[in-house]
């Protein structure tokens, strides 16, 4: 699928990644490679390893890479701390945006963005400046000016949450963002808000990867590429059409796919 | 778990004020008897009513036991074996501060509170406690054009006997517990205060203590009268030098706020609280009280402990006054094995008196962290109301904390309201920061000072800014 020839290298590449927590093994030698401008959507049951696959590429310390490599724009970052892969450019949206009690909103998107902008070589801003630059974000996500001063993701609605974290990825404007289940819990409004966010995010120099359940989200942004996760392996990759007759023919219908195999 | 590890890591600061100054001090003999009260008396020069006041307080500790109900442990003190006056030896009079010994002064420097006229913090009147004397006392002649008083107290027995006669020992009797009888018989300096009828004290005023030497205790006493219509705001700051001995300080504060007057008293706790294993540190055990005597008075405590081996303290409120107001503001960290046991008394008396008690605890290593709190309704207490948040974070899963709140009403026409919870940081929260480029280090301390959020708002801005910077060092350390 993707051995015709690209014009520009990848951002994302991830060979034959085995992954385990606790000795229990999660991913079982998963590959899969993002291009710039690229939309990959990841489906799969619940369990199958979507989850823990944007985890391990984002750095969370609960799991243990037995096997593969992952590389980000041709270097390999398997050592790397979770801060470090963000300020260089890899963003996770959560699929449960975590709460932080006391610490206010604005302070941390502020702190998140410095951290990237440090990065880039780019000035750093203070309250002010920064205040500019967050309401012009703001507008992508339709999110009030008031939920910056609340405490982060504290109290916030299922939808509030996600629209944070794609407020997060505006701020941060990263080389590729994995977004985990973003468009759970959405309703039709939020999802189309969140969706046109993504889209006016990303461009033809990022990529993005979509974990979700639903085709619905897809219809909004399409994917070029789909994959369906089981077991902790990749077991099969088509295109937009793939997800639609998933939809139809339910997880049910990959399992022959397995024993194809 | 990887990050576990981390956050044990990042919790081990090393102590920043350690050093011990190479003075030469004048140190009576170890123990304690009458003798020994007369000689530190005679050698203040005090007048009569002085030494009466100690000797009586002096005989009622011989009959007191030492306390054991709080959620302590530690080795019996022997308390003939500490000295219980420690001085560094100056010239007899100082007239001004040229005169100090510069190792002094330099000593100040390194603690960050300059005390010479060029490099004097400029808009708060510091009074510099070394051992057992003060040192120096900077902007007296400004505070005193608005009839303000701030000395050490001896001077103040000295030159306003009449004020230390009539409230010395009024709102912390002698009698009232152990280390107060202790700190009555042998305290040796401390500060006095005395802001005037209808006078807002023009500038923050301000103690820092120091205990240098390793065998002396430290006892000060701090007197503070606010006279009506007036306000003033204290703070305290206190450090010492890492030894593998414990070295006790017994303090005792009092305030008086008169008829609309108001005190807010913020201290800074740093003082050593020994190593990893708990060996040397400061023991903390303070009685620190305000008495709301005036109608429409208010006492507000805010306190940040982060230091000694064992901290015991209950800066409390009687709300005497109509309509009077009791304030504690806490945040406790302890780390290792540290042990802190704190919180506040609000005895409310009369009616229409009202008490707020937000009380924060850290605890990351092994340590022990308590809030204790007494709220007290009065018979006369009509329509007093209590408001008490205790909450407490656990860093780490060796760490402990306790909240033991104590209610007491006898009158039916008030409210008392109490909310405590518990949170540890968790790993997920720990990556949620890390993942949008927040280091681990600054992660643990954004977390920590938003837990802390609503006491450091209630600390005046320079001290705030301090304690926050403050305990980000005592959370950072050696991740790379």
């Amino acid at each position: 699928m993707q051995s015709k020839m690209k014009e520009s290298d990848p951002i994302l590449e991830v060979e034959n990644l085995s992954a385990s927590t606790d000795n229990l093994p999660i991913l079982k030698g998963v590959s899969l490679t993002v291009y710039p401008g690229e939309i990959h959507a990841i489906m799969g049951r619940n369990g199958c390893g979507k989850s823990t696959l944007s985890k391990i590429i984002a750095g969370h310390p609960s799991y243990n890479i037995t096997n593969g490599d992952i590389k980000f724009l041709g270097e390999n970052i398997n050592s790397l701390e979770p801060e470090e892969r963000s300020q260089s450019g890899i963003f996770l949206g959560f699929q449960y945006p975590i709460e932080i009690p006391g610490v206010s909103n604005l302070e941390f998107l502020r702190v998140s963005t410095n951290a990237r902008r440090k990065f880039l070589n780019k000035e750093e801003l203070d309250t002010f400046d920064f205040e500019v630059l967050v309401k012009e974000k703001l507008e992508i996500v339709k999110m009030d000016h008031a939920f910056l001063s609340r405490s982060v993701n504290q109290g916030f609605s299922g939808g509030e949450k996600k629209r944070n974290e794609i407020l997060q990825m505006a701020l941060l404007e990263p080389k590729i963002a994995i977004l985990d289940e973003t468009d759970s819990g959405l309703d039709i409004d939020a999802l189309r808000i969140v969706a046109s966010g993504i889209k006016k995010i990303s461009n033809a120099q990022t990529g993005i990867i979509l974990i979700t359940h639903y085709q619905r989200l897809l219809d909004e942004i399409k994917p070029n590429y789909v994959h369906v996760m089981s077991d902790g392996q990749i077991i099969k990759t088509g295109d937009s059409d793939l997800a639609l007759e998933l939809e139809e023919k339910g997880y049910e219908w990959t399992d022959n796919f397995i024993k194809e195999t | 778990m990887v990050n576990e590890n981390l956050v044990k890591d990042v919790v081990k600061e090393p102590y920043k004020y350690g050093f011990v100054t190479d003075i030469e001090t004048e140190k009576i003999e170890k123990g304690l008897n009458e003798d020994i009260i007369k000689l530190i008396s005679q050698k203040k020069e005090e007048p009569k009513f002085l030494l009466d006041f100690r000797l009586k307080a002096f005989k009622k500790w011989q009959k007191m036991k030492e306390p054991n109900w709080a959620a302590l442990g530690y080795k019996k003190i022997d308390y003939q074996d500490i000295i219980y006056y420690s001085a560094p030896k100056q010239k007899e009079k100082i007239s001004s501060l040229d005169e100090v010994d510069p190792k002094l002064l330099e000593t100040f420097d390194k603690l960050g509170i300059p005390l010479t006229e060029q490099k004097k913090l400029t808009n708060v009147a510091v009074d510099a406690v070394f051992d057992s004397v003060s040192i120096a006392t900077t902007f007296r002649e400004e505070l005193a054009e608005h009839g303000v008083i701030f000395c050490s107290i001896s001077e103040a027995v000295k030159n306003h006997a009449d004020l230390i006669e009539k409230y010395l020992g009024t709102v912390v009797p002698a009698s009232d517990n152990y280390f107060a009888a202790l700190n009555s018989a042998v305290f040796s300096d401390g500060s006095f205060v005395y802001i005037p009828k209808g006078v807002t004290c023009p500038m923050d005023l301000s103690s820092y203590f120091r205990i240098n030497s390793g065998d002396s205790g430290q006892f000060e006493r701090t007197l503070i009268i606010a006279e009506e219509s007036s306000s003033v705001s204290y703070l305290e700051g206190c450090t010492a030098p890492m030894f593998d001995t414990n070295t006790l300080h017994a303090a005792v504060v009092e305030l008086i706020a008169l008829d609309d007057a108001s005190i807010k008293y913020s201290t800074v706790q740093n003082w050593y609280a020994g190593d990893e294993e708990g060996i040397g540190g400061i023991f903390n055990f303070v009685t620190k009280r305000g008495k709301c005597l005036g109608k429409r008075s208010k006492i507000s405590w805010s306190q940040v402990e982060t230091g000694s081996a064992i901290t015991w303290k209950y800066p409390s409120c009687l709300l005497l006054g109509e309509e009077s107001v009791g304030e504690f503001y806490s945040v406790a960290l302890t780390n290792n094995l540290q042990q802190a046991d704190t919180g506040t008394k609000m005895i409310h008396i009369g009616p229409k008196t009202k008490s707020t008690i937000v009380s924060k605890g850290i605890s990351a290593g092994n340590s022990k962290n308590s809030y204790r709190g007494l709220v007290k309704m009065g018979t006369k207490a009509t329509g007093s109301r209590n408001y008490s948040q205790c909450d407490s974070m656990l860093i780490g899963d060796q760490a402990s904390a306790n909240t033991f709140p104590y209610i007491k009403s006898q009158q039916p026409n008030s409210e008392i309201e109490h909310e405590a919870s518990t949170c540890r940081i968790s790993e997920d929260q720990l990556f949620y920061l890390q993942s949008r480029g927040i280091e681990f280090e600054e992660a643990v301390s954004m977390m920590v000072s938003g837990f802390c959020r609503d006491v450091f708002n209630q600390l005046p801005m320079e001290f705030a800014a301090e304690a926050d910077k403050l305990l980000a060092l005592k959370l950072e350390g050696s991740v790379g």
